[in-house]
């Protein structure tokens, strides 16, 4: 069994995702910095995968994700700045997210400030396990729960209810 | 109230510490004002406040009784307000999991690497 994965609501601006992994916090940190890595699980439900990834891993560089829907080519994307870099332990970022309404994705997207999430990433590591901690901070309430239904969009819903059907199927859950 | 304006009302309901005690009470059985202004420590205007948001919300019912008017708390847009947090946390347990696998194959490529 996976280990379980915390989401808080600490404000209304606000979503903290809390997990334990069995590995180093060097790994988990080139796990999300890395682009080659990023692309090989940060995917959501089955059926989607990340085409582009890009990753300018200095202060004041963007990344650039892009998901794609295999089966509908429905895309989506985030993006945004790296505001402090702390190699193995602390990754803070701006996201802002593209597309969800169907628009265009295009390659450099504009960055606002006011309207761009801010994410903290931790890794803290005791005895061989590392903690990840992501605390994102949204401009307003509205962001923060556009971002958290940005999961129940209909392409996404598609791959949950697929994920269910597979986990009721093999008996989990 | 739409869907989305439902949702956005539980959630600000639930974002007072407060409010979330007295859900929490409430959860155990109806209580009228002065019931709940007792353990609280706060008055029962106060209390009344707390009690309109989360009848707004949704959250909670007012008993028709006009002396005590108990709370009664209602699941329907609790466990709609959960389900969605539940989905967003789904996403990143099938992405962690996936990590995991991941983490796995590079310690053990880390692993040969060190016998060479």
């Amino acid at each position: 069994m996976p280990k379980p994965v915390d989401v808080t609501t600490p404000s209304d601006r606000e979503v903290t995702v809390t997990r334990v992994f069995d590995a180093p916090r060097q790994l988990i940190w080139d796990c999300h910095t890395k682009p080659e890595l990023v692309q090989r699980w940060l995917l959501g439900p089955p059926g989607w995968s990340m085409p582009i990834c890009k990753v300018d891993l200095r202060v004041g560089g963007r990344y650039r994700y892009v998901w794609k829907n295999d089966e509908s080519g429905a895309q989506f994307g985030s993006y945004g700045e790296h505001q402090a870099i702390d190699a193995p332990s602390r990754l803070v970022t701006t996201e802002m997210m593209d597309g969800l309404d169907g628009g265009p994705l295009l390659d450099e997207p504009p960055l606002d400030p006011a309207q761009a999430a801010r994410n903290v990433l931790t890794l803290a590591e005791a005895g061989g396990r590392t903690t990840l901690t992501i605390n994102m901070t949204f401009p307003s309430k509205a962001i923060r729960d556009q971002a958290l239904q940005s999961g129940m969009s209909d392409g996404m819903a598609m791959g949950y209810d697929r994920l269910e059907t597979l986990m009721a199927g093999q008996g989990v859950g | 109230m739409s869907y989305e304006q439902q949702l956005d009302a539980t959630f600000q309901a639930l974002a007072d510490p407060t409010r979330r005690a007295i859900l929490a009470r409430l959860a155990t059985g109806e209580a009228s004002v002065s019931e709940l202004a007792e353990p609280f420590a706060m008055s029962q205007p106060a209390i009344s406040k707390h009690l309109k948001v989360l009848e707004r919300a949704g959250l909670i019912v007012r008993g028709r009784d006009a002396q005590r008017r108990p709370a009664r708390i209602q699941a329907k847009p609790l466990q709609e307000a959960n389900m969605w947090i539940e989905r967003y946390r789904q996403l990143w347990e099938a992405n962690y999991a996936r990590l995991d696998g991941l983490l796995a194959e590079l310690q053990a490529g880390q692993g040969n690497r060190g016998k060479d």
